[in-house]
């Protein structure tokens, strides 16, 4: 009687199993993940960049996930914070490739953290959107690697732009001695000779710099300059700009898209009356037109980003949103998640609306923006006016 | 021309005076205590932060300042207490160690309470240039170098006028006697951070408007009130101050001259001629070592 009842109750317990285990099973091939890698920049010197392209990661994987997913399949996001360490980003972005096995990889804070992973997302055949800005990432153009952010080429070739149609043609040249300065420097020579503009000053000051008047005393007694461009990142460029008006310099004065945020207007107060610049569409969002095919995304994202974290949105958050909506955008016309298929399906993105700019790219361009993501803006009254 | 030279001079006093403020800071600790304080440049940050956030929150500038000194000597005071009184018998290599030790952490807890962005602080009375002769200044720069004359005579005052400052610099002189006079050696150290601290402190206030202040503004204004320092002769106080009018203006004429590229180390040749050349410094005593 006992050892019948005890059968009974295996028999039912291995039924049970069964079912219990196809049904799981079933549900694992309906909706496997599908698995979005990242290495960021969140902590460390880069990390002004890193923490909102992380925050942005995360908040944007959660709400595609309360909506449903993509295509029915849940996105899991594997996030490595490499702190600014190349050496890191490197050992990670191998964990990602081989032990994570993820799909694609969405990070890559730093131009020096994207190239370290180069090499091995080239290697492990996964595609890689890069979050980071020079212009090596994706010129000569590697198959597997593409970008969102927009390049300090391009802001130079606008500066440029915009300098012709003002008919100056003399530029002194102020860059910072950090990675940012010095290859905006070189972009910057290498835009000037193309586009016909001679550079009459080129001088350096360091990152972290108090004062930059020695600089601009040479500049203000060079005759030939008739504009000047300050390439780099946080405090210097603010500096520059207040001791530029503290020496009385009269010539127009152009910054870099690195100082594309309401911080630099707030540090420099009133000397920054007048600067000129070429910022993404995201920072004057609600200065756009209606017409402005960007309006609806920038206006949009900056709405969720700031109700989400109560923090001001900045364009390197905007960098991380462009590139995780092409990779998922990929995956929906990829029809799933194979990497050569979805390599292909990055690579031709057509149309794409994105925080920096509208993205067409193509087998030879993996960035897919052109000059006119950019708008030229000057600063009246402590805020952006696009420069018409 | 002379105009030229003459922009490269203020702006060169002007971030001379800071560095001279941080130089004489160390000279104190020196003095007291044989210990390089590295943390002096936090001291500095301690009060550039104090001063941009409280009044940022509506608490009048001078109030903020204070403030902000008090901070900085307590800080200054638990840094004594904590690391280099309880290390007291360790070699000096290893106390100056400690102290690097703790300005990592106060720069980390800096961070914390004070976020890691830039903060701004408004210049003490408006920011329409002086000119001078075809050169021209910020009215701020008058503030530095008022302030830094004004606290290098008080500290000089204090050293050569009272009873606790003669009897820190007898300390200075010769530990061992000090003491068997009865000097209270351990408090000297003591008061000897809250000075620097103070003197730091003060030194970010008035320099803030114009570097503008955030958590990692300590370390290389540190590092060059270091290069003051030994330049002037460590434990030098007057040698200090012109150590620190001598870096900040070679740096401004090197940019001016030279190129800008070489302004930092502009500073760094000059310490390393002087520790090759003359290892006491511009005005130290030839160090005697006794046996």
């Amino acid at each position: 009687m006992g050892k019948r009842l005890l059968n009974t109750v295996a028999a039912a317990a291995t039924v049970l199993g069964a079912v219990t285990f196809g049904l799981a099973a079933g549900t694992a091939t309906a909706a496997e993940p599908i698995k979005v890698g990242s290495f960021l920049s969140a902590t460390g010197p880069a990390s002004f960049l890193g923490e909102p392209e992380k925050r942005v990661m995360e908040l944007y994987v959660d709400r595609i996930n309360k909506a449903g997913g993509v295509d029915g399949r849940p996105v899991q996001l594997f996030l490595y914070d490499d702190g600014g360490a190349a050496d890191k980003a490197a050992s990670f972005t191998k964990r990602l490739i081989e032990s994570d096995k993820v799909d694609v990889i969405v990070g890559g804070t730093t131009t020096a953290a994207t190239m370290a992973a180069v090499p091995l997302v080239e290697r492990g055949e996964v595609p890689f959107i890069s979050l980071a800005g020079a212009v090596v990432i994706v010129d000569p153009v590697k198959k597997w690697v593409f970008k969102t952010p927009h390049t300090d080429r391009m802001a130079a070739d606008k500066v440029m732009e915009d300098m012709k149609k003002r008919n100056l043609t003399k530029l002194a040249l102020v860059s910072e001695d950090s990675g940012f300065g010095k290859s905006g420097r070189e972009e910057t020579l290498k835009a000037a000779k193309e586009s016909g503009i001679e550079i009459v000053a080129d001088e350096t000051y360091g990152a972290k710099d108090t004062d930059v008047t020695a600089q601009l005393t040479k500049i203000k007694n060079n005759p030939n300059a008739q504009a000047v461009l300050v390439f780099g990142l946080g405090q210097g460029p603010a500096v520059v700009t207040k001791n530029y008006r503290q020496l009385g310099i009269n010539l127009p004065l152009y910054q870099s898209h690195g100082v594309a945020s309401k911080e630099y207007i707030r540090l420099a107060g009133g000397a920054a009356e007048g600067v000129r610049l070429p910022a993404a569409g995201l920072v004057v969002a609600n200065q756009l037109p209606d017409s402005d095919p960007q309006k609806k995304v920038v206006t949009e994202f900056t709405k969720v980003y700031e109700d989400a974290f109560k923090s001001e949105v900045s364009t390197f958050a905007g960098h991380a949103y462009d590139g995780l909506m092409i990779a998922l955008d990929a995956v929906k016309r990829a029809g799933g998640t194979d990497k050569a298929k979805l390599r292909d399906a990055i690579e031709q993105t057509k149309g794409y609306v994105g925080t920096g700019g509208v993205v067409n790219m193509t087998a030879k361009d993996h960035m897919g923006l052109g000059l006119d993501a950019f708008h030229m803006v000057e600063i009246k009254q402590g805020d952006w006016t696009l420069v018409k | 021309m002379f105009a030229e030279f003459l922009q490269y001079m203020l702006s060169g006093l002007t971030i001379g005076a800071i560095y001279a403020l941080a130089g004489l800071g160390f000279s104190i600790i020196y003095n007291a205590s044989h210990v390089i304080n590295f943390a002096q440049g936090e001291f500095i940050m301690i009060g550039g932060m104090a001063a941009a956030t409280l009044t940022a929150s509506g608490v009048p500038l001078p109030l903020a300042i204070l403030m902000g000194c008090g901070g900085a000597m307590i800080v200054g005071v638990l840094v004594a207490k904590f690391t280099v009184e309880r290390a007291r018998n360790a070699s000096v290599v290893t106390l100056i160690i400690i102290t690097i030790g703790a300005s990592i952490f106060l720069r980390g807890v800096a961070e914390l309470v004070w976020g890691k962005d830039f903060k701004r602080l408004e210049a003490f009375s408006g920011e329409t240039p002086i000119n001078i002769l075809g050169a021209s200044m910020q009215p701020q720069s008058l503030w530095v170098i008022g302030c830094a004359a004004v606290l290098i005579v008080a500290i000089g005052t204090f050293f050569n006028r009272t009873l606790t400052g003669k009897a820190m610099l007898a300390t200075s002189h010769n530990r061992l006697a000090a003491q068997l006079v009865g000097i209270n050696v351990k408090r000297v150290v003591l008061i000897s951070f809250a000075l620097s601290a103070a003197l730091g402190a003060m030194g970010g206030a008035v320099v803030a408007p114009i570097t503008f202040s955030y958590t990692e503004m300590g370390i290389m204004l540190g590092l060059k009130g270091f290069t003051a320092a030994v330049l002037g002769g460590l434990g030098n106080g007057p040698g200090a101050v012109a150590g620190g009018l001598i870096v900040g203006v070679a740096e401004a004429l090197g940019a001016g001259y030279i190129s800008s590229a070489y302004k930092d180390a502009v500073a760094f040749v000059i310490i390393l001629l002087v520790l090759l050349f003359m290892p006491s410094g511009l005005f130290g005593k030839r160090g005697t070592e006794r046996v």
